[in-house]
C-alpha cells in the first residue's frame, strides 16, 4: 500500500497535520512563532549530523533542536539581551553553521532545496513509522499537560497559585515543539514548518469561540492543507512545503469572510 | 509538624525582594479553616505581594511559608488575559480543575452571572469579569480562598452582596480566606483578624484592636478610625515617603 511515493507522502502529511494542529494553537496563543522558527532553522544542523553519523534524521533533528532550546533558556537567564535578539542569534547562527558543515560534506549529494522546502519524494516507509509513533507520543503528552499548559497560557499566576506547576508544563511543551519539527522537516521543509504550525491555527482562531474548537478546526485546516497541497504539488511539480503552506493560506483567507460576517451580526 | 490541623497556611517572617527593593518583609500570619484574615494598607504596601507569597507564586522569598492544603482558589488583583485565545466563561470555569456542570451553574448563580455562561470572556465588562473570577474561585470548593480586592469594579449593591457571599462561603465551606480589601466597613464587620501592612506589619489583631491602633490611624486617617473607636495612644514610628520606618 505504501509502495507509491504519493500515498506515502499523503499518509505522512496527514500524520503531521494531526500534531501541528493542536501544537500550532499553543504557538499562536503563547506567541511562540519566532521560537518555532529558531528551532526549525537549527534543524539544518540536525540534518547534517544525521548524514555525518548515519542517524535517523528525525531523531537527530529532535536532539539538536532540544539542545538549542536549552541553550536559549540558559542565555535568557545569563544575558541581558531581549528574547527576540537571542532567538535571531540562535536561528541564524545555527542555520549558518549547518550550511557551512554541508559545504564540508562533499561526499554526500545534498538536495538543499528539498531540505529547505520539503520533498514528497523523500518520504520513506521508515519516516511514516517515525511520524505516526512520534506524533502519537506527542499528542499523548500534550493531552497530559493540556490543563496546566492552557491554564498558564490564560494566566500564569492563577495556574501557579492553584498548584498546576506551569513551569514544568512549559518545559515539556518546548520539547514537544522540537519533536514536531523533527517529524515534519522532510515533508514541509525547515523554512516553512512554522507556517504549518501557525497558519491553520490562525485560520481556526477566526472561526472558533473556545480553545477546544480552535484545536479541532486547526487540525481540520491542517489536513485540508496537506491534501490540497500535495495534490497540487503532484499536479504542478512544485515543492511539497510551499504547496501545503499556500493551501493553508487560501483556507486562512476564506476564514476571514467568517469574521466579517460575525462582525456584521454584532452591529 | 502541624500541631494545629486547622491551619491552612502560615507565613513566618516572610518577605520578598525584587531587584534590591523589598516589596514586603517580616510578615507573619496564619490563615485557619473558617476564618477570614484581611490585609489592609495603602497602595504599594505589599498586600498583593503577601498574598502571592502565601500562594507560592513567589519562590525566592525570605522566611518560610508552611502550606497545608492544595485546594486553593485565587482571585488575582490584576489579570491580563491574551485575547488571541478564544475562551468562554464556561471554559474559564474549568481552567484549573474539572468540576461538574451543576457546580459551575451554582457558582455562577451565586455571583449573579449565570446568564453569561456561554459568553466570550473578552466581551465581559470589568464588573462582570470580576464576578466570574469569584465564581471560578469558589466553584472548586477550595479549602483556602485568596481574594485580592475581589469586588473592584463591581457596582455598589453588588459589592455588598458579594461580601455577604464571601462571608457565607467561609461559613458553609469552612474554608479559610485571605482577603485584601479597601472596604473598611467590610473589614471591620466580617473579618476575624486584620493585618495592617505598610512594607511590613504595622499592626495586627482583631478589627477592633487594629482600629484603635495609632499606626492604623496614621495610615488611614482619623475618619477611618472613627468607624469604630476614638481610642488613642502614642505610636513609636512614622513612615517616610519612601516607606522607611523612622523612630520618633
Amino acid at each position: 500500500m505504501f509502495d507509491d511515493f504519493f500515498i506515502r507522502a499523503l499518509v505522512a502529511g496527514i500524520g503531521i497535520a494531526f500534531v501541528t494542529g493542536p501544537l500550532g494553537c499553543f504557538v499562536v496563543w503563547r506567541r511562540l512563532s519566532y521560537f518555532g522558527d529558531t528551532l526549525a532553522h537549527s534543524a539544518l544542523l540536525g540534518v547534517t549530523m544525521a548524514y555525518t553519523f548515519d542517524l535517523n534524521i528525525a531523531i537527530s533533528v529532535f536532539l539538536i533542536s532540544s539542545v538549542i532550546a536549552l541553550i536559549l533558556i540558559q542565555l535568557q537567564k545569563k544575558t541581558n539581551l531581549p528574547g527576540d535578539a537571542l532567538l535571531g542569534l540562535l536561528a541564524h547562527s545555527s542555520l549558518a553553521v549547518g550550511l557551512v558543515v554541508i559545504g564540508f560534506l562533499t561526499f554526500i549529494r545534498f538536495d538543499i532545496m528539498g531540505l529547505l522546502f520539503g520533498d514528497i519524494l523523500a518520504v520513506t516507509t521508515d519516516d511514516l513509522f517515525v511520524i505516526w509513533t512520534g506524533g502519537a507520543l506527542i499528542l499523548i503528552v500534550l493531552k497530559l499537560i493540556w490543563k496546566p499548559l492552557l491554564a498558564s497560557t490564560v494566566n500564569y499566576e492563577l495556574a501557579e497559585a492553584e498548584g498546576l506547576n506551569p513551569d514544568r508544563a512549559k518545559a515539556i511543551f518546548t520539547i514537544l515543539m522540537a519533536a514536531v519539527i523533527a517529524i515534519s522537516i522532510k515533508m514541509v521543509g525547515l523554512l516553512l514548518i512554522t507556517g504549518m504550525l501557525i497558519i491553520p491555527a490562525a485560520m481556526a482562531r477566526n472561526i472558533s469561540d473556545s480553545p477546544q474548537k480552535m484545536v479541532l478546526f486547526s487540525i481540520i485546516g491542517g489536513l485540508l492543507s496537506v491534501i490540497l497541497g500535495l495534490y497540487s504539488s503532484l499536479e504542478f511539480n512544485t515543492s511539497s512545503g510551499p504547496s501545503i503552506i499556500a493551501a493553508a493560506l487560501i483556507l486562512f483567507i476564506l476564514s476571514l469572510f467568517k469574521i466579517k460576517q460575525s462582525i456584521k451580526l454584532k452591529n | 509538624m502541624n500541631s494545629n490541623n486547622n491551619i491552612l497556611v502560615k507565613l513566618n517572617n516572610a518577605g520578598f525582594r525584587q531587584s534590591e527593593k523589598w516589596l514586603v518583609e517580616g510578615v507573619s500570619l496564619t490563615v485557619e479553616k473558617g476564618k477570614i484574615v484581611t490585609l489592609i494598607g495603602p497602595n504599594g504596601s505589599g498586600k498583593s505581594t503577601t498574598a502571592k507569597i502565601a500562594l507560592g507564586i513567589y519562590k525566592n522569598i525570605e522566611g518560610t511559608v508552611e502550606k497545608y492544603t492544595t485546594k486553593v482558589g485565587y482571585v488575582p488583583q490584576k489579570i491580563s488575559i491574551d485575547w488571541t485565545l478564544p475562551i468562554r466563561v464556561y471554559d474559564f470555569m474549568l481552567l484549573t480543575e474539572t468540576i461538574e456542570d451543576s457546580a459551575i451553574d451554582e457558582a455562577l448563580s451565586l455571583t449573579g452571572v449565570i446568564h453569561l455562561k456561554n459568553k466570550n470572556l473578552g466581551s465581559l465588562s470589568g464588573g462582570e469579569f470580576q464576578r466570574v473570577l469569584i465564581a471560578r474561585a469558589i466553584s472548586k470548593k477550595p479549602e483556602l480562598l485568596v481574594l485580592d480586592e475581589p469586588v473592584q469594579g463591581v457596582d455598589y449593591t453588588g459589592e455588598i452582596a458579594l461580601y455577604e457571599l464571601i462571608k457565607k462561603i467561609s461559613d458553609t465551606l469552612n474554608c479559610g480566606i485571605l482577603l485584601i480589601s479597601h472596604d473598611l466597613h467590610m473589614v471591620m464587620t466580617a473579618t476575624d483578624h486584620v493585618v495592617c501592612l505598610n512594607g511590613h506589619v504595622c499592626c495586627s489583631g482583631s478589627p477592633l484592636d487594629v482600629a484603635k491602633n495609632n499606626e492604623y490611624k496614621a495610615l488611614f486617617g482619623e475618619k477611618a478610625s472613627q468607624i469604630l473607636t476614638t481610642y488613642e495612644h502614642k505610636h513609636d514610628h512614622v513612615h517616610s515617603d519612601e516607606g522607611e520606618i523612622k523612630k520618633n
